[in-house]
């Protein structure tokens, strides 16, 4: 019997803490765990007893990177209890927070996180002594994406300006006027990503997924549509708990979620853009296209790509929002609270984020349910892992080590998220 | 020569990454912060690790598992300078409202097989476990403070960072007292300055996320609220959010628990 052991004691450029192992015996892959050590915080538990108004505010501290998400899915489900819905600028509004969120998010990840695994620097910031450009352009788009958190929110981590029904004060059409300047130059940019992102040295590597994302008739999903996959899934966010299993497995703090029936699911860009890409905008549908990706895409290693027509997307959906925007007659619609179960599903930059929430009459919450992406996607990338080290086994012991942790951050898994992740330990034998 | 660089390690525990993340999010600054010192260990941002000692430790996180305890000990060792970063791990963060609870009910909620999950009674301030050279506050932290306090450490002075209120801060701002003007309850009277006075600058009351100023005097607000219709729930619900174990927001909610 062979022997390897490869061994990395904790994955870098992810959201949070955690580990892998993948154990090869006589050349075949016989275990691949995802250890997910980051300590869990009982946000479920915690919010029992708290006020339905707290729900946004509380459940954006389980991520930092991501905090309009929650804020954004947590309002909905309330908004759903109450039986209120916000539409109009309001809505549009919150379209526009999340465009912020995406574009920030979303470059943080392409140029600081993942495109250092292409190139083969350690880090974004050693990347940028040899590609100072390269870095100051994706430092600055990601800015753009804080600035319109902060300019709608407050601030670009854990926003305050967000609510139930609304928001607390709502923007006026000068104060934005400035944004739509920045917003020209980050479209142009994000182009400019989209082309460079193609450009990489990208691995072949294609499974057939089962994609799950957001579908909306008119638009490409950020707070609503329904739940649709590639396999005939097409429920609405109420009817989640049904179509879908949590399940607690000994190797990670994070819980596993499986479609009923049929098993992993991936969740997020890829999963999205192959479900919605017609209702991309024209530029990131042209853009997609020059940059060679499909209707469809299939490779994870090409997620850098997607992400980055994604961020053109948003470029262009916040400037449009902005170019109609007219200031609301009140930042916020009145949500009063009525016993009841609300449910939200919206897509953070890593794909679906479940919340359900059962209140009383009060308005105190008597038990809440929120499943974050990159638990969905735990299963998909233990799954991508064993693929990859299949494929390249003759690879040596640090490229193959390296390969599998670009395969992890193919999802820009957010540990902290995942439990309310990670070391890499490949054990050969 | 010239003098080697300071090497700059930042260390997570229980929390959401968003205090590292702010210092990712200094895009105007990030690669001239780089230039001047060494990053020797930053996961979230490289694969590359140089070993310690280091000259200056950001903490991020709170103490929730027997393994972190030991960990924030080595780190300590390791660390000429230990600076905490965000309420997490200066007062426990959110996470530290199982303080209050029974743990295990907590797990038992969220978990179906308790027994995998290794986790403590408490969520604790990285200052309950080891000595703390300067804690930054806010859930999250103020992306200005966090350069300054890097800027201090490489100049080798103390930190400026003001201990008034958030009041001091709307008063500076020119911001319309919420509370006074609108009847909104506010914790601006007994929070940390830091943010800049956001939540009155959009309308909300503060919410206390920079966690208790200086000696504040928290019975006398409770009154102003109370007097604005907030019940005792009410109150001890407000103080127990993102600095829940600060101990006069703990004190101030505890009064108010039936």
């Amino acid at each position: 019997m062979s022997v390897r052991t490869i061994k990395v004691d904790s994955l870098a450029r992810v959201e949070g803490e955690g580990a892998l192992a993948v154990t090869i015996k006589d050349g075949a892959v016989t275990d691949v765990t995802l250890d997910i050590f980051e300590p869990p915080r009982f946000f479920e538990a915690l919010l029992r007893g708290r006020r339905f108004d707290e729900a946004p505010d509380i459940t954006s501290r389980i991520c930092g990177i991501c905090p309009v998400a929650y804020q954004m899915s947590a309002a909905h489900a309330m908004e759903d209890a109450c039986g209120v819905t916000v539409d109009g600028q309001l809505r549009a509004l919150r379209r526009l927070i999340y465009c912020g969120e995406w574009i920030e998010s979303h470059t943080l990840h392409v140029y600081m996180l993942h495109a250092p695994d292409f190139l083969g620097y350690a880090s974004g910031i050693e990347m940028a002594k040899d590609h100072p450009a390269i870095v100051e352009r994706g430092l600055q788009l990601k800015k753009v994406g804080n600035d319109i958190i902060a300019l709608l929110g407050g601030r670009s981590v854990h926003p305050i300006n967000a609510r139930l029904g609304g928001f607390f004060k709502a923007p006026t059409k000068a104060a934005l006027a400035p944004l739509a300047e920045r917003l020209r130059w980050a479209r142009d940019a994000a182009l400019e990503t989209v082309h460079w992102a193609a450009t990489l040295p990208i691995p072949d590597f294609e499974r057939d997924y089962e994609f799950v994302a957001l579908s909306h008739p008119d638009e490409y999903p950020f707070n609503e549509g329904r739940l649709m996959s590639n396999r005939g899934l097409d429920i609405a966010p109420r009817e989640y708990d049904d179509h879908f299993v949590e399940t607690q497995v000994p190797h990670s703090n994070a819980l596993h979620s499986t479609i009923r029936g049929r098993g992993a699911y991936l969740v997020g860009p890829l999963a999205r853009y192959s479900l919605n890409f017609d209702r991309l905008s024209p530029v990131a549908q042209d853009a997609a296209r020059r940059a060679g990706l499909g209707l469809v895409c299939r490779n994870p290693f090409q997620s850098i790509v997607v992400r980055s027509v994604e961020i053109l997307h948003a470029c262009d959906e916040a400037l449009r929002i902005i170019e109609r925007y007219e200031p609301p007659e009140l930042p916020a619609v009145d949500v009063s609270p009525r016993a009841g179960v609300g449910y939200a599903i919206t897509e953070a930059p890593r794909g679906i984020l479940y919340h359900r929430y059962r209140i009383d009459e009060q308005g105190t919450i008597l038990d809440a349910k929120i499943v974050p992406p990159t638990s969905q996607n735990q299963k998909i990338i233990e799954e991508d892992l064993r693929g990859v080290v299949e494929a390249n086994l003759r690879m040596s012991k640090e490229r193959l080590t390296w390969r599998c942790e670009q395969a992890v951050r193919n999802y820009d898994p957010c540990i902290s998220c995942a439990t309310h992740f990670l070391t890499l330990r490949i054990n050969e034998t | 020569m010239a003098a080697p660089k300071p090497k700059l390690a930042v260390w997570k525990f229980a929390s959401c990454d968003g205090c590292q993340l702010t210092l990712l999010n200094c895009e105007d600054e990030l690669l001239d912060v780089a230039a001047r010192l060494v990053i020797a260990d930053f996961r979230e941002a490289s694969r590359a690790v140089v070993k310690g000692p280091y000259d200056l430790s950001l903490v991020e996180g709170s103490i929730t598992t027997a393994k972190d305890a030991e960990r924030i000990r080595e780190i300590r060792t390791a660390s000429k300078l230990l600076v905490t970063i965000g309420a997490c791990a200066t007062a426990g963060g959110i996470q530290a409202l199982r303080n209050v609870k029974d743990v295990n009910e907590f797990i038992s909620l969220v978990y179906a097989s308790p027994a995998y999950i290794d986790t403590l009674a408490t969520s604790t301030a990285i200052a309950d476990h080891v000595r703390v050279d300067f804690e930054l506050r806010g859930c999250p932290i103020d992306r200005a403070q966090l350069i300054e306090v890097i800027g201090a450490v490489l100049q080798g002075r103390r930190p400026r960072t003001p201990s008034h209120s958030v009041c001091v801060e709307c008063k500076r701002a020119g911001t319309v007292c919420v509370m006074v003007a609108h009847g909104t309850p506010c914790l601006g009277p007994v929070t940390h300055a830091g943010c800049g006075a956001l939540c009155p600058t959009y309308s909300r009351g503060c919410y206390g996320c920079f966690g208790p100023m200086e000696t504040p005097n928290t019975k006398s607000l409770s009154r102003g609220w109370s007097r604005l219709g907030a019940s005792e729930a009410d109150l001890a619900r407000v103080f127990r959010t993102f600095n829940a174990d600060a101990e006069a927001f703990r004190r101030e909610a505890d009064a108010h628990e039936r």
